[in-house]
């Protein structure tokens, strides 16, 4: 099980090291606090713009609940995710607490994507271990970048846009699963509007609201019509 | 508060602030998972964010301000899309995607091309 799962999360290990060393080493030459900290913070807040933004509180020494809003805001889009896995987890057992923790944009995103067998208690193995593998490569960039510092050698720029490449794919794919497009033009509609009219902290969060709100009119209208669904989305 | 005190009380803070927006919707909307609005959510709603995460993102690794605004992102965007219709292998499109993209980035070859 474990080659596959490694082969469907590589994209996310070449997106999260350099991610994930760009974190540690603004950590170490930011602050002043112990290198271990960068790969802690990995460890249990796992949240890459919430780790950089928590660099930035921490250089001024930020209060506490300043700090609690602040992550919680910039978050706030991961609300939605459990939205749509609240029957995929079902079952989950003690592997569920860990499954939600571990629920970043791009855990989200291949748990959403791939293709499940009938198998309920194997496939939710395979999404803990999904999970785990894409932290442990978050964890392994933090204290990388923290050890090394300045001193990184390798001229890595533009890496990190295997994770803008994973998206597009797995948009690919989802538009092919559903075999309608109408969530795909909603959510690149709804981001466009966002980027427009919202700064970038607020982007992500102001489309996913501006989305959910066209999928519950789109299901206002499907109720109204019964028997439109099955013309309509297929 | 010493400095080590500080750093473990920011930590935890963050932590529990992280968690609570990815554990909220398991702990209100857990009796409803069989509603056919949850449901109706449940499947469109990931392939919205796909799309609107792909967008954002690809807006943000452009450089809009060289010779050739936001085409360092549109090209390799583009050939992503062209390579995954072509032999759908996730891996192939995302390595030949962010080849592009760092070659573009490292070698400023957009920028040189137009201006020089």
């Amino acid at each position: 099980m474990n080659p596959l799962v490694f082969r469907l999360t590589l994209p996310i290990l070449f997106g999260y090291l350099p991610l994930g060393m760009a974190f540690g080493v603004l950590f170490t030459t930011q602050l002043d606090y112990a290198w271990w900290a960068a790969p802690l913070m990995g460890v249990v807040i796992y949240a890459g713009a919430g780790q950089i933004l928590a660099v930035s509180l921490l250089t001024v020494g930020a209060g506490l609940l300043e700090v609690f809003i602040a992550m919680f805001v910039l978050n706030a889009r991961h609300l939605f995710y459990g939205l749509s896995l609240l029957g995929q987890f079902r079952g989950a057992g003690w592997r569920k607490l860990y499954l939600i923790f571990g629920l970043t944009d791009e855990t989200y995103s291949l748990l959403t994507s791939r293709p499940r067998s009938p198998n309920t208690n194997h496939e939710l193995d395979v999404d803990f271990r999904i999970t785990a593998f894409n932290q442990v490569y978050w964890v392994i960039g933090c204290t990388l970048g923290a050890l090394l510092g300045r001193n990184v050698v390798f001229d890595s720029t533009g890496i990190e846009f295997a994770l803008v490449a994973l998206f597009i794919v797995l948009t690919i794919e989802q538009l092919k699963a559903l075999g309608d497009a109408f969530p795909v033009w909603a959510g690149a509609a709804a981001a466009g509007i966002s980027m427009i009219l919202l700064p970038p902290a607020h982007q992500l969060i102001g489309a996913i609201a501006i989305v959910t709100g066209v999928l519950l009119l789109q299901y206002r209208k499907l109720r109204a019509k019964p028997g439109a669904e099955t013309s309509h989305h297929v | 508060m010493s400095d080590t005190g500080y750093l473990v009380a920011f930590i935890a803070v963050a932590a529990i602030a992280t968690f609570a927006t990815r554990v909220i919707p398991f702990l209100f909307f857990e009796r409803h998972t069989e509603h056919p609005l949850i449901k109706h959510l449940g499947r469109y709603l990931p392939a919205a964010v796909m799309a609107l995460l792909a967008t954002v993102f690809l807006q943000r690794s452009g450089d809009w301000s060289g010779a050739a605004p936001g085409l360092d992102a549109i090209l390799a965007g583009a050939l992503v899309v062209i390579v995954h219709l072509w032999r759908r292998n996730a891996l192939l499109s995302i390595a030949a995607g962010t080849a592009t993209y760092m070659a573009i980035r490292q070698t400023g070859i957009l920028d040189s091309g137009l201006t020089g």
